[in-house]
């Protein structure tokens, strides 16, 4: 298992370069928290069960990710500034997969 | 004026087991909600989902985890003041407290604990020019009174749970209900989804999907709404009410400017000792809190909880004497009169 490297734009537009484990069973808002890109309780604030839109994030690469499931596209329907590229990071694993992945952080509602 | 020896602001499942240490202590308990039902985020976001790390329940759903508090606690007789925000606190001379909700209910105590998880669940509004200035002028966030849309003209907009009950419900009393909705698909009960398709093919909903509402008309109050179906032009709606239900989002709110000591949108603590703020006499526990090393689990909120009831109990009676008792020994003795207590053991002889 290898570590990955992530390129993350905060809210204030500015990009970070991270490394996150892929052994963790962690997700991409996780990510976002353990480096404290963005304000505690205003990302992951339903804890990453798809239910609060907090961690919502525009991928900018052209990475190929999980495909959206039910609960998450459903969540994606009811949120703020939604775009064409939108994901939840909470639902999005960090595997070996997204090395070199870029995503920008939405803006908190 | 309510008056208690603590009074709780957050009725989670860490504000409601506080409930029970401090009964074990003969404390009694208020506590204090903005949501209209005791569970905080359990009852609230997730009732159905399960929770795997409370001790001793390999598994336990949210929702069943707050009815299972609510009988432990029953006993203790915790009285409630439910759907009010806790918004203004005054400390008087003899150092108890009043906090005031924002109906204006007051509440007298020597102690204040804090058990308001991630604050106040306050609603998703949508990003539309000069919103606030409709807002109690034809724009409602919270249906309170559903008389008030008696014979008027309704457009809804939101794809969940609350989007669809409504739109069943206005639509008989309102005269008109639009339901507007960014996608074709609802996400909500299958019986309320089956309910509006019935009602819309008997034209008693006005259903507009993939759309949204992208402005507000009106001079001091709504006339009408701009809706745009996806890849269309706008047109308007007209319309005495707009509701937009886009479900909850907790916000810490007004105790934010209670001159606690606040990091990262959490009220520091001593967790050395009793979880007591910078103002003595006023505790934050569970997930409202921060210390180092903190960690949001509903289980450290237990914890927290029952060391902030020794330390209250100390506050409240300094000069009596006191020390921790099992449950096993002592029992649970109830102010509704009821004792639980361990079976004694029979002593006879077999012959």
């Amino acid at each position: 298992m290898q570590d990955v490297n992530l390129y993350i734009t905060d809210r204030e537009g500015v990009q970070h370069e991270v490394i996150a484990p892929t052994d963790m069973a962690m997700n991409l808002m996780e990510v976002v928290r353990s480096y404290e890109l963005a304000p505690e309780g205003t990302i992951g604030v339903c804890g990453g069960m798809a239910m609060c839109a907090s961690c919502q994030c525009y991928i900018t690469s052209e990475h190929q990710l999980n495909e959206m499931e039910y609960d998450e596209d459903a969540m994606l329907a009811e949120a703020f500034h939604v775009q064409e590229n939108s994901r939840l990071s909470c639902q999005i694993p960090i595997t070996e997969h997204l090395n070199g992945l870029k995503l920008t952080l939405a803006q908190e509602v | 004026m309510i008056t208690t020896d603590i009074l709780i602001i957050g009725a989670g499942p860490t504000g409601l087991f506080t409930v029970f240490e401090a009964g074990l202590l003969k404390l009694k308990c208020h506590l204090i909600d903005a949501l209209p039902i005791p569970g905080g985020q359990c009852a609230e976001i997730y009732p159905k989902k399960p929770i795997y790390d409370i001790p001793g329940f390999p598994d336990v759903l949210a929702g069943d985890l707050v009815d299972n508090l609510m009988k432990q606690i029953e006993p203790f007789e915790p009285t409630f003041t439910l759907g009010e925000r806790a918004e203004t606190i005054t400390k008087l001379e003899d150092g108890s407290f009043i906090v005031t909700t924002n109906k204006g209910t007051k509440h007298h105590a020597p102690v204040v604990a804090i058990a308001g998880g991630l604050g106040s669940f306050e609603p998703r509004k949508p990003q539309l020019e000069e919103l606030s200035k409709f807002e109690d002028n034809g724009v409602e966030y919270i249906i309170k009174d559903p008389e008030v849309y008696r014979d008027k003209r309704v457009v809804i907009a939101g794809g969940g749970d609350s989007a669809l009950d409504w739109s069943i419900f206005l639509a008989d009393i309102a005269s008109e209900v639009t339901l507007v909705h960014r996608r074709n698909e609802f996400r909500g009960a299958l019986d309320s989804v089956d309910k509006v398709q019935e009602l819309k093919n008997l034209g008693k909903i006005n259903l507009i999907t993939p759309a949204e509402v992208k402005g507000i008309l009106g001079d001091t109050h709504v006339t009408g709404v701009a809706i745009e179906k996806k890849g269309e032009d706008p047109f308007i709606v007209d319309t005495d009410h707009f509701i937009p239900l886009f479900g909850l989002s907790p916000k810490l709110g007004p105790i934010g400017d209670w001159g606690l000591e606040i990091e990262k949108n959490a009220i520091k603590v001593d967790n050395t000792l009793d979880y007591q703020t910078n103002i003595p006499g006023i505790y934050a526990i569970g997930d409202v809190n921060t210390y180092p090393g903190k960690l949001k689990l509903i289980l450290c909120g237990f914890h927290e909880a029952t060391l902030m009831c020794q330390s209250a109990y100390k506050r409240i009676f300094p000069d009596k004497k006191y020390v921790m008792k099992y449950t096993t020994v002592g029992g649970v003795e109830g102010f509704d009169g009821t004792k639980k207590q361990a079976p004694k053991a029979i002593v006879k002889a077999i012959v």
